[in-house]
């Protein structure tokens, strides 16, 4: 095997999987995966917060795992599979926790919701029946100035119930 | 964390568009061998770069300007768990959720099993890795804590040799190991914990997953009488770097006065860092309260295990 070697200050051909479609475009080794998701897939969805791994805003699940898109480059999501907010459910559809989101009005302003949207998907596929503890735990890894957070733990919680119906 | 807000507020004071990296090129080695190779050419202009959970925020902020950035997050050997006969081995590159997740480390490092809820967040732990923290080397870091603690050691592979420090040594102070430039870490040594040894692990921090304020972590063994047989106690956020309590004046005594005891010799002992979150009388109080709690937990694990253990 050789090494792959980027040259910095060039754009480098990234190929992968945006919401089940093959995708591609061209990224300096610098990119930060948030950015080439919004300006060259315009995944306007990835909303860019504090880019460094600290409010959440731009969590993606990037091979089934909540990940921050901030705190990556582009080159290092060669090959990957990512759902963006975008891939949550079919254009012009919510899905059940979408749903509940707007039933227990979980958002205002709705810069911090796509990322929490996606953590709260890979969680809810671990953990169908968490508490709400865990719920809040999990939402310790992203920040939302509106809500206070207290809508948000009742639409996950809402939604983990109304899943493990539908499911059952 | 604080130093990476304030680092922010002079770059927005700057004129802002600064939160993006100094170009770098990316090397992607797909063995140790290449990327120690790469690392024997390229030394101190290079950062090695796994989860990205630190390097990440570092690059974005450019506290740091390496010229090279190694990726050894697609190098298969270093995501491997392994039991042997006395030690538990973890690729560098173990995913701090799969390290949570997986039965080998729960059975074998019960304490860092403990440890992990606390390290940062769900969504962070599912990238970050338990080699990037040690690498990093934060004070208040829970893993190198625990690695203190269980008496593990740091496996350090340069072109030329392979060689192990013990975390103890490992840690020279804030941000600053025994690594040498041309070395990576590739894998952490954990002795296995004893069937019936008690452990606990405690932390204060403004908000969970943040940086701690100040941690504790314990591995003892007591007898039916509850005497120490062996106690291995730890403190981070303390000083610059995780370290272990001198408790040999402890072993062989009851539990029930010791505890108050070791908080005592903690409290007298310590040099503790101050900064905006806490002085240093109050990191004291801290580190005296988390022994107590730690030392109790771990009394009533080791006591649970009386049951189990043949």
């Amino acid at each position: 095997m050789k090494v792959l070697h980027l040259a910095a200050g060039q754009r480098h051909p990234v190929a992968l999987t945006l919401n089940g479609q093959r995708r591609s475009a061209q990224a300096e080794p610098r990119m930060l995966l948030c950015d080439f998701l919004r300006h060259e897939l315009q995944a306007y969805g990835v909303h860019v917060g504090c880019e460094h791994g600290v409010c959440g805003a731009c969590t993606v699940m990037v091979d089934g795992r909540a990940v921050r898109s901030c705190t990556q480059y582009a080159v290092q999501a060669d090959g990957t599979e990512i759902v963006s907010v975008e891939g949550l459910a079919a254009p012009g559809t919510l899905n059940e926790l979408q749903r509940a989101f707007v039933k227990h009005h979980a958002l205002q302003c709705g810069f911090c919701t796509p990322g929490i949207l996606c953590s709260a998907t890979h969680f809810l596929q671990k953990n169908p029946s968490p508490d709400e503890a865990q719920v809040r735990d999990m939402l310790s890894g992203h920040i939302c100035r509106c809500t206070g957070y207290a809508a948000i733990v009742a639409a996950i919680l809402d939604a983990a119930s109304n899943l493990r119906e539908k499911g059952s | 964390m604080e130093a990476l807000a304030l680092s922010r507020a002079a770059a927005i004071a700057r004129g802002g568009r600064v939160l993006k990296p100094a170009p770098f090129d990316y090397y992607r080695p797909s063995s140790i061998s290449e990327a120690v190779g790469l690392l024997d050419e390229l030394r101190e202009e290079a950062a090695i770069l796994a989860g990205g959970m630190t390097l990440g925020p570092m690059l974005n902020l450019r506290m740091v300007r390496p010229r090279a950035v190694i990726d050894i997050s697609r190098i298969p050997k270093l995501n491997a768990i392994v039991a042997t006969s006395n030690i538990v081995v973890t690729g560098a590159g173990v995913v701090q959720c799969d390290a949570l997740e997986s039965d080998v480390v729960m059975r074998n490092i019960p304490l860092l099993s403990m440890a992990l809820p606390w390290v940062g967040h769900f969504q962070t732990r599912n990238r970050g890795t338990l080699g990037g923290s040690v690498a990093h080397a934060d004070p208040s870091a829970e893993i190198p804590l625990c690695l203190v603690v269980t008496g593990g050691s740091v496996v350090l592979q340069s072109k030329r040799r392979e060689r192990r420090v013990r975390a103890q040594e490992f840690f020279l102070g804030a941000l600053t190991t025994e690594r040498r430039p041309d070395e990576m870490i590739v894998a952490l040594e954990w002795p296995r914990a004893p069937a019936d040894a008690g452990h606990a692990f405690e932390e204060i921090a403004q908000r969970h997953g943040d940086f701690a304020i100040a941690a504790a972590a314990c591995q003892l063994r007591i007898d039916r009488s509850e005497r120490l047989t062996a106690l291995s106690l730890g403190l981070g956020g303390v000083e610059s770097r995780p370290i272990a309590v001198d408790v040999k004046n402890f072993l062989g005594r009851p539990m029930r006065g010791a505890v108050s005891a070791l908080a005592d010799h903690v409290a007298a002992s310590v040099n503790p860092m101050e900064d905006h979150s806490a002085s240093a009388d109050f990191r004291i109080a801290l580190a005296k309260t988390l022994v107590e709690r730690v030392l109790e937990k771990a009394l009533v694990d080791a006591k649970s295990r009386w049951d189990r253990v043949p």
